[in-house]
């Protein structure tokens, strides 16, 4: 998979850093959100799809690669 | 070079344009837009033009549009005297980062933030009996000044304030008549209320001053926002933050939160009991939580599906803003209709919201379009906008909806509720660009067998 966000939308409120801080930080004063890995593993898969389903402004993106 | 400007909407014929209608009916003026004009129409407020789009094409390109061409600042010119100089209504994107900084809306405060509403929620019910009638408007109107308050400043602040801060502040959003956009000083009534109400909090923020000035400093972990603006003092040893000053900055962080929660509490207190069913399908989540003796906490507060398809709903058909606005700084098009530099641009949640084809049977309220496999609200983006869209939307969105869902847990966990009136007595009070219900909104309550 590869993580997908939408610039326009991303407020920087944080949520997914709380669900899954390996993937996305939010510095202090940053403008948006940075992404540690833009291909991760599997097994991250559930962290990162509540960090979707959770994220206010719905930034957050999964698409599938094969 | 041939223009294709918006087609002007019927009515307003006098100087001032649809003004007057703006401050007396405004929602038969934005629908009527729509019907006669379509996606992109206009209406006069004296010698401004508004070009007002609706639907999701026209939405989402008011919702991306950068600052440079829609602008924000020059557009609520009623705010400014609730506010004071500087400090602006609906901040730009830039401003409305620092505030998630600054404002304890970060997601890491949120967990403290459930338990601090439901606290506020206990001591209001507190003062109950068992039963009795309550205005449900000045009810949540004051609750929400505790949970703002407690939230947003610090609990410090919120022990010093009781229901004068909440009636006065009342008073303000009061003050936010449309006449503004002519003069927002013109000598009428809600106006004098207005500025005299914005003098006595000035007052009573004074007073909660001098006693701190009096008293020992807080412990640091208990210090408060006020504790720090106190803290900043210039060259003289005086307070860089005086009275009059820190009082704007409290009203203009607590605006934007106040009167929208307060206003939707209370509609969704209404559509839970006029609508068959409603009100007992919410209840029932909320009593497998209390069952298995959870408390009210944030983990608790994401995984209520009912409860938050049922604010959705509410916040659907009564969104607290009707139009948002800004300034157009350069020419644009826009599905195929020229916009000049200098009009005004608006947006309608209230309109947008009802678009039958993203919503079917729009006026009728269906918390199902928001329970799996339905999500009316994410399939439509951008006519789905009680909280605005992109990156103008409402920051305080999720604290929102914490809050609601947190007030109607312990709410409806320990009381049953009645509508005191007929159905369609309960009415939007839309007289002001703030807008409320009109009074009285009477329920009974009555505690559950068996909660104490």
């Amino acid at each position: 998979m590869r993580i997908e966000i939408d610039r326009d939308l991303c407020q920087v409120h944080g949520v997914c850093e709380s669900e899954a801080p390996e993937v996305f930080v939010v510095p202090k004063r940053a403008e948006t959100v940075t992404v540690l890995i833009e291909h991760p593993d599997e097994s991250l898969r559930p962290r990162i799809t509540a960090a979707a389903k959770y994220c206010p402004t719905r930034a957050i993106r999964i698409i599938e690669e094969d | 070079m041939t223009t294709n400007e918006a087609i002007r909407v019927s009515g307003g014929d006098g100087p001032d344009g649809h003004l007057d209608e703006l401050r007396t009916d405004p929602i038969a003026l934005l629908e009527r837009v729509r019907a006669e004009c379509g996606d992109v129409g206009r209406f006069d407020l004296a010698d401004r033009e508004v070009v007002l789009l609706t639907g999701a094409e026209a939405n989402e390109f008011f919702f991306r549009a950068p600052e440079e061409l829609l602008d924000q600042a020059e557009a609520y010119p009623f705010m400014k005297p609730v506010f004071g100089e500087g400090v602006v209504f609906d901040a730009s994107p830039e401003r409305r980062r620092e505030m998630l900084h600054n404002q304890a809306l970060r997601d890491k405060y949120m967990r403290g933030h459930a338990a601090t509403i439901a606290a506020e929620v206990e001591t209001m019910v507190a003062r109950w009996d068992d039963e009795g009638e309550v205005d449900l408007l000045d009810w949540f109107a004051e609750l929400t000044i505790y949970t703002s308050s407690a939230c947003l400043i610090g609990r410090r602040f919120r022990a010093q304030l009781d229901r004068r801060f909440a009636d006065l502040y009342h008073d303000l959003e009061r003050g936010t008549d449309a006449l503004a956009f002519v003069d927002p000083y013109a000598d009428i009534e809600s106006f004098r209320i207005r500025d005299r109400s914005r003098e006595a909090l000035v007052e009573l923020v004074a007073g909660i001053m001098a006693e701190r000035e009096a008293t020992a400093r807080a412990e640091d972990e208990e210090a408060d926002l006020l504790d720090v603006l106190m803290s900043i003092r210039d060259e003289d040893g005086g307070l860089r933050f005086p009275p009059a000053m820190v009082t704007g900055i409290f009203i203009s962080m607590m605006f934007a939160g106040h009167h929208t929660t307060s206003t939707t509490a209370s509609w969704m207190v209404i559509e839970l009991l006029r609508n068959a069913g409603a009100f007992d399908r919410v209840a029932t989540e909320i009593d497998t939580f209390a069952a298995q003796g959870e408390e009210v906490s944030y983990q608790v507060l994401r995984e209520m599906p009912i409860t938050e398809a049922a604010l959705k709903e509410t916040l659907r058909l009564h969104p607290p803003l009707i139009l948002l606005l800004r300034v157009a700084k350069e020419a644009f098009t826009i599905e195929g209709v020229d916009v000049r530099a200098g009009q005004m641009v608006g947006a309608s949640p209230w309109v947008s919201n009802r678009i039958a084809a993203s919503f079917a049977e729009p006026d009728r309220f269906d918390l199902e379009r928001y329970v799996e496999p339905r999500a009316e609200d994410l399939d439509n983006p951008w006519n789905w906008i009680p909280f605005g869209a992109g990156r103008h939307r409402c920051v305080g969105a999720a604290f929102a909806m914490m809050q609601l869902k947190a007030i109607f847990a312990v709410l409806l966990r320990d009381w049953e509720l009645e509508l005191a009136q007929p159905p369609d007595s309960y009415r939007p009070d839309m007289s002001k660009m703030v807008i409320q219900l009109q009074q009285p909104v009477r329920v009974r309550y009555r505690r559950r067998a068996g909660r104490s």
